[in-house]
């Protein structure tokens, strides 16, 4: 997998994951790109496109619409599998997903992606692994969270 | 210290955090732009502070900005402090931040690669999981080739969770650092067979993606894919190792056969979708490549077709949008196994989804036979008149019009009809391929003229419904073909009358003028067709009338401003006029007024010529005069001047090139076109390379007697250079000749010795190179050759030539060729002159008025335009810049945009190939008022005649002797500068001593000659 872009209705980026080095620019140009043809396409239609020598497979969930580009010999199928895997891990994460969740979080949305994709490719087909590892990695924040609170607090009430 | 730690924590409370400002964000709709910079503002101050959980705030919140566009690059130092910073709550943010602004030129990268070890070998499995996130999307060369060991130790690490995320890494690691993967590969192997699922999957997927790039290596691994494949239950680990296979199997077909059989049982046997389609897709493939030595595999093919008809048949969009896909691949080599699906594939033309109704398009185009034919066809003329959205209504009618047509008479007949009603649709943008396939039908098949005309006159006498919006569609070029066919055989009209007076309606005046061009020039050949129908019948009443007509009618053709047409239009014009006062004095003129058009005109093909036998006796490569002995003739040997060297004479014997020769050669030239970036893939162009010239003979010489004169008398054409090669090798060879004749040649400047008149040689003036150095595109064009996939860069200047002229003014010729689609006018070439060389204007014009390039490109079109410039200094090169406005006329908006460019006048661009002979050459030499300088070139590996060759072509030089691995030259600027070389090669070094009266040009002559060689 070359990219994968989340982008509300709107045509409003909502997290974007680039797998393969691009300059800013180049990297601004294909999102416009990408969200106006997706947008512009009818809900009836399918969720392939060719577009340069890349395929881009879509979904939309509610108001938002993950979008991924393979390259010419990877299986669409298995593509739309891996973005319902993701929004799967998501909704079980923040418990029914909705787009304000990833705005807000946004960062946890790509920590589990992280976790999920790697370089590019599916790196856990598990989802209960990958909910573990960042249910593991959020407690050690905590704990790193409630250490640098603490401290501060204590020298305050003295 | 404590104080400290409590002022950073107060100010933390009044830090607005991640969600305040997306909330914030959110709130601003209006002033988004503003809030935004008050906001990074606020980060800027928040990162000078001490207190590391205020940075990652900070951090975190330019990864968001980052990613609504914003540069962060500035804070790229403090995204690596928050990423070294002990915490793994801050490290993973930092660790975030830098995968998602960090790229390959981010200098702080290089800082990071200690950290990164650190990192790696952190007893925290998660610091370790996020450093190796991270890297694998800001991974550089230099961060492979130092962290290559340590994540090689990973995979071997005792939690599965590092091992299967180093496993991973390794491809990216692989791909910056390929001398990484020798080592890591045993490794690598092994976590093939790993206990954990998960490491196991992640080995077969770096090394499946290695596989797909060098297939090769990894055959050996056959045998334990094999295995794996068989046992595996994980789907997404099938579909992986089936990739695999796809791309091992053209390089080892016993290995395709041996997979035909579990790949079948796998499509019987499982339920998901995606691996279904992966093996479905790896079966084709396999029969594809193994296409022969396969007996039994129509078994297969008809279980793929079976499958594939299942996904098409399925309710889902994507499954019908893959199976046809898929159909396509089988179609192209076992086509009978896909024809008997039809029915399935005409319905989904059907389909409410226009990617699905291209795809079965795409599927039909390839289905066509004679027997299908005509009910393929019926159906897409019913589908073309509901067609909606454009593209596919445009693929529609490509596919009616290019692959349909077949060879028996009644085909040809509904493809007539067919052609006329496609034009009855608007909004095509194929008028061009319809005109030309109308024409090329008419002119084969004598069978069917009388039906084309007949279709074509109806056409005609309805242009004026189409015309609306005829010229904005492209759909007028039908009607030069319709203009034509009924005039050229206008035999066969019925009311050739009525035909004659629709094409000479005022509306035709609307059209574009070559099309109009064609108008009048039919309409004079319809005349005669009338003129003997009514003489036949002995009506003269009516033939009068019909002139009376032409009268009336053409002088608004007359008027016209497309000079073709005017003079077209006058001419028949006033021919009509005579005719029509021998008409008043009742003599017959219809027999000669037909003879006027009389011969039938023949399809030729394209290589007809090269069938023609040369006749007996003739030699083309003969000497048609006697070659003039001029060496023999010289009785004293030039003096060396350059050096002490005993010089013989010897002139270069002429080579005779077979036929392989030229086929070679024609081979290297165009190598070498595809690599210079000044060409246009198979354009005509002037630059031509004579690697493989064998002498001096293939030295281009002037060309004299093509010369066309233009407004500046004397000039000769450019597109001379666009003739064929053989062609022109013909012509030098003769003009060679003409040339050695004049062997007493006269110099001008200082040598001044002879007699033989100068003013004949001054018109001859090559065309010279004036290349575009760099060409700077509009903002979003791409730069080379992917610009013809782009459609914003409309405009290619792609070959600049200049012709030199008396000493002070340049021609430059430039084509201008459209590539985009759409239509493009009033073009105004402008250059921003320089002190030394200016744009010659107009009279009246201002020095920064543009000139307006006198003529509009369709889509598809080049022309060329020429400028004269008028230069003082030749002594120095120049670069002078330029910009081509323009205004883009698409379907339903026009734009005004602009290109800019560079022109490049080097120095060797005002030098003049001039023959020099030798006693010429040396008491030029002797005269001792030339500077003289040298140059040395290192590495030159190529024969010393191509050396030479390409000397005397890119720099426009002559050879004035040549002995064995030295030769003299010669060349004039056209301020009459003589340039004397002499050339000398032994052992792959080139020294080139050279004379001249002009210190600076000279320099900079020798300057682009090593540029010359340099690129080579």
């Amino acid at each position: 997998m070359q990219f994968m872009l989340l982008f509300s209705r709107q045509g409003k980026l909502r997290l974007q994951k680039w797998y393969v080095p691009l300059s800013d620019k180049e990297k601004k140009k294909i999102t416009r790109e990408l969200v106006q043809t997706v947008l512009a396409r009818k809900p009836k239609m399918c969720s392939f496109l060719e577009w340069r020598d890349l395929k881009i497979v879509y979904k939309r969930y509610a108001s938002l619409y993950f979008c991924c580009a393979i390259e010419d010999q990877d299986n669409e199928l298995i593509t739309l599998e891996i973005i319902h895997r993701y929004v799967e891990l998501l909704d079980k994460y923040f418990g029914s997903v909705c787009e304000l969740d990833i705005i807000f979080n946004f960062e946890k949305a790509y920590f589990i992606l992280d976790e999920f994709l790697l370089g590019g490719e599916a790196q856990e087909t598990s989802k209960k692994n990958v909910l573990k590892a960042i249910e593991q990695a959020d407690l050690l924040q905590e704990v790193n969270y409630s250490l640098s609170l603490s401290l501060p607090h204590a020298v305050f009430m003295v | 210290m404590a104080l400290k730690i409590v002022k950073g924590s107060i100010d933390r409370m009044f830090d607005k955090n991640l969600q305040d400002l997306v909330r914030g964000i959110r709130n601003h709709k209006e002033d988004e732009a503003k809030y935004i910079s008050t906001c990074i503002d606020e980060i800027k101050q928040e990162l000078k502070q001490d207190n590391i959980a205020v940075k990652a705030n900070a951090v975190c919140k330019l990864t968001y900005l980052q990613m609504l566009g914003y540069d962060v690059s500035w804070a790229a130092f403090n995204i690596v402090e928050v990423m070294s910073s002990s915490k793994f709550t801050y490290k993973r943010i930092g660790y975030l931040a830098a995968s998602q602004c960090f790229h390959e030129g981010t200098d702080v990268i290089m800082l990071t690669t200690n950290q990164i070890r650190k990192d790696l070998s952190s007893p925290n499995q998660y610091d370790t999981g996020v450093a190796l996130t991270g890297l694998s999307c800001f991974v550089t060369p230099d961060l492979a080739r130092d962290l290559a060991n340590d994540i090689m130790t990973l995979m071997s690490h005792t939690k599965p969770y590092i091992r299967k995320k180093a496993v991973l890494i390794m491809y990216k690691v692989f791909l910056k650092y390929p001398e990484s993967l020798r080592p890591a590969f045993p490794r690598l192997k092994e976590k093939l067979e790993d206990p954990d699922p998960g490491v196991q999957s992640a080995a077969v997927n770096v090394i499946c993606e290695l596989a797909r790039r060098n297939p090769k290596n990894y055959l050996s691994l056959a045998p334990l894919f094999f295995k794996l494949m068989t046992s595996s239950t994980n789907n997404w680990v099938l579909i992986k190792i089936i990739k695999l296979f796809g791309a091992l199997t053209p390089l080892e077909p016993r290995l395709g056969k041996k997979l035909i059989e579990p790949l079948t049982n796998l499509i019987h046997s499982t339920s998901a979708m995606s691996l279904l389609y992966e093996c479905v897709n790896t079966v084709i493939a396999v029969l594809i490549s193994l296409s022969s030595g396969m007996p039994n595999h129509s078994a297969s093919i008809q279980l793929c077709v079976q499958k594939l008809r299942i996904l098409i048949e399925d309710s889902d969009q994507n499954l019908k949008y893959l199976g046809l896909l898929a159909m396509s691949k089988i179609l192209k080599t076992h086509p009978k196994s896909v024809q008997s699906h039809k029915d399935l594939i005409l319905q989904c033309l059907d389909d409410k989804d226009e990617s699905i109704r291209l795809r079965a398009l795409d599927l039909l185009y390839g289905m066509v036979s004679k027997k299908n034919l005509m009910e393929i066809v019926k159906k897409l003329m019913l589908h073309v008149d509901k067609a909606e959205g454009t593209t596919y209504r445009d693929e529609l009618q490509h596919t009616c019009n290019t692959k349909l047509c077949n060879c028996s008479t009644l085909i040809l007949l509904r493809y007539i009809s067919i052609l006329v009603e496609l034009t009855r649709l608007e909004g095509t943008r194929h008028g061009h391929l319809i005109a030309s396939q109308m024409l090329d039908v008419a002119i084969r098949v004598k069978a069917i003229r009388a039906f084309a005309v007949a279709q074509m006159a109806m056409l005609l006498d309805n242009a004026h419904l189409l015309t609306g919006n005829m010229q904005r569609n492209g759909i007028c070029e039908v009607l030069y073909a319709a203009a034509w066919i009924c005039g050229e055989f206008s035999e066969h009209l019925e009311d050739p009358n009525q035909t004659l007076e629709a094409m000479l309606r005022p509306k035709v005046a609307t059209l574009p003028g070559h099309i109009q061009a064609v108008y009048v020039q039919n309409a004079a050949k319809l005349f005669a067709t009338v003129l003997r129908k009514h003489e036949g019948a002995t009506d003269s009443q009516a033939a009068q009338e019909t002139s009376q007509l032409l009268v009336e009618r053409l002088p608004l053709f007359v008027q016209s401003a497309n000079l073709e047409v005017q003079e077209r239009a006058s001419c028949i014009l006033q021919l009509v006029k005579y005719i029509q006062k021998l008409q008043q004095k009742d003599v017959e003129v219809a027999e000669e007024v037909s003879a006027l058009f009389a011969g039938e005109l023949n399809p030729v093909a394209p290589k007809a010529q090269k069938k023609v036998p040369v006749p007996e006796g003739l030699d083309l490569d003969a000497w048609i005069n006697e070659p003039p002995s001029e060496s023999e003739s010289e009785d004293e040997k030039p003096k060396a001047v350059f050096a002490k060297e005993e010089t013989k004479h010897s002139r270069p014997r002429h080579t005779e090139v077979d036929e392989k020769e030229l086929a070679r050669r024609r081979e290297a030239r165009k190598q070498e076109q595809a690599n210079n970036p000044f060409y246009i893939k198979s354009s005509p162009s002037s630059q031509k390379v004579y690697q493989d010239a064998p002498g001096v003979e293939h030295i281009p010489v002037v060309q004299i007697d093509l010369s066309v004169p233009l407004k500046v008398p004397g000039m000769p054409m450019s597109d001379q250079y666009l003739k064929l090669e053989e062609e022109r090798r013909q012509k030098e060879k003769a003009e060679k000749k003409k040339k050695e004749k004049k062997k007493k040649r006269e110099k001008h400047g200082k040598g001044k010795k002879h007699d033989s008149g100068p003013e004949s040689e001054e018109d001859i003036t090559p065309a010279h190179h004036v290349d575009i150095v760099t060409e700077e595109m509009p903002e979003n064009a791409l730069p080379s050759d992917d610009d013809d996939k782009d459609p914003n860069d409309p405009h290619k200047v792609y070959d600049i030539q200049g012709n030199l002229q008396d000493g002070s003014q340049v021609v430059v010729s430039v084509i201008f060729e459209n590539k985009s689609d759409s239509f493009l006018k009033s073009m105004e070439f402008n250059v921003l002159d320089s002190l030394n060389s200016k744009l010659q204007r107009p009279e009246g014009a201002g020095p920064h008025d543009g000139l307006v390039v006198p003529f509009q490109l369709p889509p598809g079109v080049s022309n060329e335009a020429r400028f004269i410039f008028s230069v003082q200094s030749i002594v120095m090169p120049q670069k002078l810049k330029g910009t081509l406005t323009f205004i883009v006329k698409s379907e339903d908006s026009s734009t005004h945009e602009k290109l800019d460019f560079k022109l490049h006048f080097t120095c060797t661009s005002y030098l003049i190939t001039t023959p020099c002979y030798s006693d010429a050459y040396a008491k030029l030499l002797e005269s001792g008022d030339l500077k003289s300088s040298s140059l040395r070139l290192e590495g030159v590996n190529m024969p010393f005649h191509h050396l030479l060759a390409r000397i005397c072509f890119h720099h426009h030089f002559s050879v004035v002797e040549r002995i064995d691995s030295c030769a003299s030259m010669y060349s004039r600027s056209i301020q009459g500068h003589h340039v004397c070389l002499l050339v000398k090669t032994a052992d792959q070094t080139v020294s080139i001593d050279a004379k001249c009266d002009e210190p600076s040009l000279l320099g900079n002559v020798l300057d682009e000659i090593k540029q010359t060689f340099s690129q080579c």
